[in-house]
């Protein structure tokens, strides 16, 4: 029988050289004439151990890595493919600690099946969700989103059933249902991962929403950034209407959704859910303001759902097993599980889905092993460029909306990116003025103009010049871009640089380095 | 009806080509952007003597489409090299020597961000976030993603860039 091998084709995995070693491995194989079935997986997440190479021994899964191409015919000689010893291999894949100890709900699929085989997922679990929606009444379906407490994993945590329930309650003619994949938070990755690595579960998540609130017609608003996961799509999305889970007739229940993949183009405001609207509808990516919300007056006027990747992604499972089983996991008002996603200077960065309630700390050491760089962890700034630095000192601040935003923090998109102590906290913060100048949409002055002067605040600052006057400065205009501008860009931009301020002042007192 | 300078698509893209990217979005609701990146796909860039031709098409004024093609970052008005090197500055590769990487770079190329080598092999860009954040430092090669890039590695890079003419 033919022994079957993983090789991840997930981007992070080909990004240091997956392909190679997956092209080495057919090679290898060929010439000492073994028989062997390439299979081309998503990322299991660990990606310090990427490229991770899964080989079939038995019923179970023996993994070997990070493996290079010059690797390939040492394994081969080791006898890797019947799970032979040698000093890349980790062993059961599923025992592997960081593994072993997750929950992985949202993600279950993700780095275990092929992502764009329909065969594989209806396998795995895939479309019972879809068949336990079409049992229930629209709101129902609502209802069971609702109970499971289920918000928004993009950065807003917005309750997703009330979501639902405003575009459910609302009558029009047409509603959408749009998925916002322009994930361009600095530190996160979960998205993109499960869209290459499961892309049907997100088609799924938005086929149970269109038919909970009645809309015919989907969007996925991808970054350009983000080719692999194009692919993944288009390919998953082709299936799923070859099959018939897309199209007039939706697993033959007669209702009609069709879905279709839009390209940002490297903007980082068209995250914000208004700006996206702007966006797929074909104009500059300009915030609106609010009311009317997107969930009565969305897409071309109309009652838009816009959740992102991994809140849609979410659904299939609450509604195959319940929304109980669901809310069981997690802590306080922020249920379920949230994938966490280690990066920046940390030894083993990947992708960490747990229940809601797991400490930074346990983040940083257990999973992550510390710094990559082996000096102390100095700062982390959790939740993308808009969220706060947080030293050392919080690292027990556990993950729950709540509990971070109780510390001046937020979760955003669940990123981690983390320092080590040589990081110049000053030049964090001018960093996050220079990001929000760049990427300022235009529209609200604060944003616009404050950013661009905050830069030179900060400037100033760290040379010395006025420095008093300038420190109070920089907290006013902290203050007019927090309470002055329509969206999170303008209004959040002030987290890091206050937090960089509040933790790290010494930093700005001194010269910059370089 | 604003006519095409046919002349001016010489070295680019016919009018006919552009005629049918967009036959192909005219009914599709929201058309702007699908036709931009279809253009730039085809030739790299949108050439300035399109905006006229796709507003009056699409119903939108010049000031619309020059609007929107100005406002996005990704889209070029004018012809890239043929190589488009991407280095992430955002946060997470900062944190594992991104800043030096681009200096490396800068050097390498002997060109600044957002500039091409005078030969027209290599333009150099910054981007924010490539979401290959647990690889840090990561940089894109035209559509190939490269992660724990080194300096040496980079360098590796372009030099294949340099001999792929």
């Amino acid at each position: 029988m033919s022994t079957v091998v993983y090789v991840p084709k997930d981007a992070s995995a080909l990004s240091v050289g997956a392909d190679r070693v997956a092209t080495m491995i057919a090679r290898e194989a060929q010439s000492r004439g073994i028989d062997l079935t390439l299979k081309r997986n998503g990322t299991r997440g660990m990606c310090w151990l990427e490229p991770l190479v899964e080989v079939v021994v038995g019923s179970e899964r023996h993994g070997y890595g990070p493996v290079t191409d010059r690797d390939v015919a040492g394994l081969f000689a080791a006898d890797f493919l019947r799970g032979g010893a040698h000093p890349l291999q980790l062993g059961r894949v599923d025992d592997i600690p960081y593994l072993a100890s997750q929950q992985r709900l949202t993600f279950e699929r993700v780095g275990v099946i092929e992502p764009t085989s329909l065969t594989d997922y209806l396998q795995q679990g895939g479309y019972e969700g879809l068949r336990r929606a079409l049992s229930l009444q629209q709101h129902e379906i609502v209802q069971l989103v609702t109970d499971s407490g289920l918000r928004g994993r993009g950065g807003a945590a917005f309750p997703t059933g009330i979501k639902w329930k405003t575009v459910l309650d609302t009558p029009a003619p047409q509603k959408y249902v749009t998925c916002n994949a322009d994930e361009g938070d600095s530190g996160t990755f979960a998205d993109r991962m499960l869209m290459e690595g499961d892309p049907f579960s997100l088609i799924e998540g938005m086929t149970i929403a269109a038919l909970a609130v009645g809309a015919t017609q989907g969007y996925i608003y991808l970054r350009v950034e983000y080719p692999h996961a194009e692919r993944s799509l288009a390919e998953a999305i082709q299936s799923a209407y070859s099959a018939g889970y897309l199209g007039k007739d939706v697993a033959g229940s007669g209702r009609r959704f069709d879905l279709e993949v839009r390209l940002g183009a490297g903007a980082y405001i068209c995250g914000e859910e208004t700006s996206m609207l702007e966006s797929l509808e074909g104009r500059r990516g300009e915030v609106r303001v609010r009311p009317p919300l997107p969930a009565v007056k969305g897409l071309f006027g109309r009652p838009t759902i816009v959740n992102n990747v991994i809140s849609l992604a979410s659904v299939p499972i609450i509604l195959r097993r319940g929304a109980e089983f669901y809310r069981d996991y997690g802590v306080g008002r922020s249920r379920g599980t949230v994938p966490i996603q280690l990066a920046g200077n940390i030894k083993r960065g990947g992708l960490v889905e747990r229940a809601f309630g797991v400490s930074l700390r346990e983040l940083l050491y257990d999973y992550g092993g510390g710094s990559a760089s082996g000096r102390p962890i100095r700062a982390v700034q959790v939740g993308g460029p808009l969220g706060a630095y947080i030293p050392a000192s919080q690292f027990e601040t556990v993950i729950d909306y709540e509990a971070l935003s109780g510390i001046g923090a937020l979760l955003g998109h669940g990123g981690i990116v983390a320092f080590d102590d040589t990081v110049d906290m000053a030049r964090m913060a001018r960093f996050a003025m220079e990001f929000c100048a760049i990427e300022s949409c235009g529209k609200c002055t604060p944003c616009r103009i404050g950013s661009t002067r905050g830069v030179e605040v900060i400037d100033r600052i760290r040379y010395g010049i006025d420095r008093q006057q300038n420190l109070q400065l920089l907290e006013d205009l902290c203050e007019t871009m927090a309470e002055g501008s329509l969206c999170g860009l303008g209004g959040l931009t002030p987290f890091p640089v206050r937090s960089a301020l509040r933790h790290f002042k010494d930093d700005f007192l001194k010269p910059p380095t370089r | 009806m604003v006519g095409i300078h046919q002349e001016c698509y010489a070295q680019t893209m016919s009018a006919v080509e552009l005629n049918d990217i967009l036959d192909e979005y005219a009914n599709v609701p929201g058309p702007l952007l699908l036709v931009l990146h279809a253009v730039q796909r085809r030739l790299g860039f949108i050439p300035q003597d399109a905006v006229p031709y796709i507003a009056e098409r699409l119903n939108l004024s010049r000031a619309e489409v020059h609007g929107v093609l100005s406002f996005y970052h990704h889209f070029r008005r004018a012809a890239p090299g043929r190589h488009v090197i991407q280095i992430c500055r955002a946060e997470s590769c900062q944190a594992m020597g991104s800043d030096q990487l681009a200096h490396h770079a800068r050097q390498r190329l002997g060109i600044e961000f957002h500039e091409t080598t005078p030969d027209g092999a290599c333009s150099l860009e910054p981007v924010y976030c490539l979401g290959n954040c647990a690889c840090s430092p990561a940089v894109m090669i035209d559509d190939e993603l490269f992660g724990r890039v080194s300096p040496e590695q980079l360098d590796a890079l372009i030099a294949a860039c340099d001999d792929d003419l």
